[in-house]
């Protein structure tokens, strides 16, 4: 069977549960390689053969770290040719895709890119234009380079050797030119990645302030949710940039999305709108954000979500 | 500094997107045609760079005569001049190829920074900053929510989702943003004015002396196979708080074993 690789995300010591989800969906059309960059492959060998992992390569320099995207790219290019694998997959974040289009310059590739479900014959299926269109996508020149969207596939384990072997971590000096030289971390407690996070929390104009935030952080932490915002919210510089959900910002899928105070404008939707299970709160009735609602509640959303959070601790209790 | 900064045409988010059924490619005249968000603060960024270091703005885009109502609205904002590349030939031309045609329009002539938006709001990849890097070897300095050049030296702040990193690098470079880099500004009058006589060279593949054989959907490395819209969600349930709403919100988590 042909190897397919897989980019792991890590952090130096834990997989990313997208790993988890590209291995998953690797199993299915080959034997999956994980290609592991820098340091940690040996504490994560039990994580990656759990979820059926064959080898892991590994190319252990802190250079993948320390240089933005081309060492990666330049390492899967170089393993493309050594290995011939049926397809390389990588999680589709801002880098992952970065990673993807180098590569398939290099190579000479098709990238797909925000997948989210491979069938027979390499076949992707994509979402669309926010959501509206699915379309079926194929590479039809070179080693397909599919970028797989976090949270599209469900990570199932099968065990695996996750037989480890070293390669060359030489890199040229043309992949070296942009140089990461500081790393700041916004504070965000324990929650979980925006993109990666089961349940998301977002709250918009209707909050007001930026201190109203507050209460969309206390509600996503009673769920041990991610906390998201509206554009309107980001722009008036009440919550952060990263975190916005939508057509200029995130796109999210995560099995609940609770939108609180956010109208729904299309901007928005086109960032949420694939979400399995969406609930929302808000006080016009006619907010377009009800139509995708599997549950909305009209009111005032500093009585309603109040009273939610309260409930959410009691039956935690009980 | 010589800026290059690329702008895309693209159907407006607001008006219904779609494709064409004879060949999956995007359907040009379903949807209004507007510039690509992103892009206008990549024109700012520009103007912003050139105002404090002196030098020009170029407007590149690829796309077809229409896409010119869009350099019209980049020079309009103050870009110094345009290279429209207009071709039936690119029609259907994947992302890969794109970066083909427009790293080859960008060579033309020597540049200090190309600036772009950080993705489409059509195709949404968010490849182009990096496939452009690699095509022209240049340092890809991408989602930058900040931008400083110091001489030969840029810095920026990279967007990540725990904050951002501080990348470094020597010009030439191509850079993308996101949208806390700047806020746009509005064309003035006189800007709108001044710009019905700025200078667009347009140019076809031929001018630029790439094989048409190798644009185009039939070139693309990727094809679309088939799309279907979504299917329309379910009805769902609605409440009025009559002050239970928050109680009753719990109910349906509970009744789905959200919580």
């Amino acid at each position: 069977m042909a190897e397919i690789l897989v980019l792991a995300e890590h952090d130096g010591e834990t997989v990313k549960k997208v790993t988890t989800e590209l291995l998953t969906l690797a199993r299915a059309h080959g034997e999956p390689a994980v290609v592991w960059t820098g340091a940690g492959a040996e504490g994560a060998k039990a994580r990656l053969a759990e979820f059926g992992a064959a080898k892991v390569y590994v190319a252990d320099s802190s250079d993948y770290d320390d240089y933005l995207v081309a060492p990666k790219a330049e390492l899967l290019a170089k393993l493309v040719t050594e290995k011939s694998p049926a397809a390389v997959l990588v999680a589709a974040t801002s880098e992952g895709r970065e990673i993807a289009g180098r590569l398939a310059v290099k190579t000479g590739s098709g990238v797909l890119t925000d997948v989210t479900g491979l069938a027979d014959g390499m076949v992707a299926e994509q979402s669309i234009f926010g959501g509206a269109i699915t379309v079926q996508s194929k590479v039809r020149t070179g080693t397909p380079i599919i970028a797989v969207r976090p949270n599209a596939v469900s990570p199932e384990p099968a065990s695996g050797a996750a037989s480890i072997e070293a390669v060359s971590a030489d890199i040229t000096d043309a992949a070296k030119t942009a140089k990461v030289t500081g790393r700041v971390v916004a504070e965000r407690g324990e929650r979980p990645e925006l993109t990666e996070a089961s349940i998301v929390v977002s709250g918009g104009r209707g909050l007001g302030s930026g201190e109203h935030f507050a209460l969309i952080e206390q509600l996503a932490d009673s769920l041990g949710a991610a906390v998201g915002a509206s554009r309107a919210a980001t722009d008036a510089g009440w919550y952060p940039h990263q975190f916005q959900v939508g057509q200029t910002g995130k796109t999210v899928s995560p099995q609940l999305y609770m939108a609180i105070g956010i109208s729904g404008a299309i901007q928005h939707r086109a960032g949420m709108q694939t979400s399995k299970t969406i609930m929302v709160v808000n006080k016009d009735p006619e907010a377009p954000i009800f139509e995708l609602a599997d549950f909305g509640v009209v009111g005032d959303l500093f009585k309603v979500v109040p009273q939610l959070i309260e409930e959410i601790g009691k039956r935690s209790e009980g | 500094m010589n800026i290059v900064v690329l702008v895309k045409q693209v159907p407006d988010t607001w008006s219904e997107r779609t494709l064409r059924p004879a060949d999956n490619t995007l359907d040009r005249d379903a949807a209004d045609a507007v510039i690509n968000e992103l892009d206008e603060y990549a024109i700012e960024e520009g103007l912003r760079l050139t105002e404090a270091h002196g030098g020009e703005v170029t407007i590149v885009s690829m796309g077809p005569e229409k896409a010119a109502e869009a350099i019209r609205k980049a020079l309009s904002m103050g870009a110094d001049k345009a290279v429209h590349l207009s071709d039936a030939a690119l029609r259907g031309s994947d992302g890969l190829v794109s970066s083909a045609v427009l790293a080859n329009v960008i060579g033309r002539s020597p540049f200090d920074l190309v600036i772009l938006g950080s993705e489409s709001t059509d195709a949404r990849m968010g490849t182009l900053a990096a496939m452009l890097a690699e095509r022209l070897g240049v340092p890809q300095m991408s989602f930058a929510s900040k931008v400083d050049v110091d001489g030969s030296k840029i810095t920026i702040h990279r967007q990540a989702d725990y904050g951002y990193d501080t990348v470094e690098a020597t010009l030439p470079a191509v850079v993308s943003v996101v949208e806390k880099i700047n806020e746009p500004r509005y064309p003035s009058f006189k800007g709108i004015m001044a710009a019905k006589k700025k200078p667009v060279e347009t140019l076809t593949l031929a001018d630029i002396g790439f094989d048409p054989a190798q644009a185009g959907l039939a070139a693309s490395p990727t094809e679309v196979v088939s799309f279907a819209n979504r299917p329309p969600r379910q009805a769902g349930t609605i409440v009025a708080d009559e002050g239970d709403g928050g109680t009753k919100a719990a109910e349906f988590l509970a009744a789905r074993k959200f919580i």
